[in-house]
């Protein structure tokens, strides 16, 4: 853990609650202040407050400098990456994008951006199965995405782990493809609930599996009734203009051209 | 294995909260989790047995309260309990659900010396 962020380990981002007694000064009102005893002491703490709290904090930057930041979670190789790519280089210069890459291991991903002009960070997140807000952060810190940018996300490759780790995105974005199981939705609940768009990538493939979009679209709705669904291949680029045209109109800037 | 960040929240917590209480140990800590928290008890309890070592929760013993998933069908307006977010409504088979209960994840009480 960093300091220049307020989220050290030895809390100096702390949270106070009513009915709990962790101000120092209060203590010395007290003429025990020596030896309390044993004593019962009130939390009532959200576990996940310290990554909330920084992700409201992203949300604030992101607000401020009208970026729409948008959170892309899969399964590994759905096909985010190649999304991505497709994406920045058919809406060059009417977007201005900016990227951060999540991954454990390699710049491979952050290379490949790269290469598409697009301004890109990677995160390697070691051993850990997910990005969460302190990262982000960090990485925003050091690449200072412009204004009335678009700022992608791509998390580490997992249906289970991003799910609860908010990262201050606008819109969170999972992609399957046609090569998993329709039954992908039901498998991995939280990731459906939480998510704002699903893609459903490859879908020149869908003459060689068995995969059945109206089961996978069923499943999905169960879990998520109000979640819009695209289909897209981004081999023969058939559904990119529904993504692009559901992308500029989350965009709140003016476009560029 | 989210669950190891979810136990490093936990000693993070607990830790400022003993500190805070001029405390020098944690004897007990109390937990609330929601059976739609996403959270698998299994890898839970083997983050949660490395990760405390040398923390003030080493010793500490843990109780935890599981909280059932509750729903309201917003078509029916009737409560029901899930186990899963994709449980249909026991009446219209509908799934335009409003969570009530299960997504709980907190540090609630800890008994410090």
């Amino acid at each position: 853990m960093c300091a220049t962020c307020g989220c050290s380990a030895d809390g100096s981002v702390t949270m106070h609650i009513p009915g709990q007694e962790n101000n120092q000064d209060h203590n010395h009102g007290h003429d025990h202040s020596h030896s309390h005893g044993k004593r019962i002491v009130d939390v009532e703490q959200d576990i996940l407050q310290q990554n909330n709290l920084l992700a409201e904090r992203n949300k604030g930057y992101f607000d401020a400098k009208n970026i729409l930041a948008l959170n892309l979670v899969s399964s590994p190789g759905s096909g985010k990456t190649t999304l991505l790519e497709k994406t920045l280089t058919d809406l060059k210069g009417q977007l201005t994008f900016a990227v951060i890459e999540g991954d454990q291991q390699t710049t491979n991903d952050a290379d490949r951006i790269h290469a598409t002009g697009t301004k890109v960070t990677q995160i390697n997140t070691g051993k850990g199965c997910h990005l969460d807000a302190h990262m982000v952060l960090h990485a925003i810190q050091g690449m200072k995405p412009k204004n009335d940018s678009v700022l992608f996300i791509e998390n580490v490759g997992n249906l289970v782990c991003p799910a609860m780790f908010d990262l201050g995105e606008k819109e969170r974005v999972v992609i399957i493809s046609v090569t998993e199981g329709d039954d992908k939705p039901l498998k991995y609940p939280d990731m459906f609930f939480t998510s704002t768009l699903c893609i459903i990538n490859k879908i020149d493939l869908l003459p060689y599996v068995p995969f059945s979009i109206e089961k996978v679209k069923e499943n999905a709705k169960k879990i998520n009734r109000n979640l819009p669904i695209i289909e897209v291949s981004c081999t023969t680029g058939a559904g990119l203009q529904e993504w692009y045209d559901w992308l500029k109109s989350k965009v709140l800037a003016p476009e560029l051209v | 294995m989210h669950e190891l960040s979810i136990v490093m929240s936990i000693i993070e917590i607990a830790t400022t909260q003993m500190e805070g209480a001029d405390a020098s140990e944690i004897e007990e800590i109390e937990l609330e989790i929601g059976a739609l928290s996403g959270v698998e008890e299994n890898s839970f309890e083997f983050a949660w047995k490395q990760a405390v070592r040398n923390t003030p929760l080493q010793n500490a013993v843990r109780k935890i309260n599981h909280i059932e998933g509750l729903a309201t069908c917003l078509d029916c307006m009737i409560d029901f309990s899930i186990t899963q977010l994709y449980d249909a409504c026991p009446v219209c088979g509908g799934h335009f659900l409003n969570i009530k209960k299960g997504k709980e994840l907190k540090v609630k009480s800890l008994v410090v010396n």
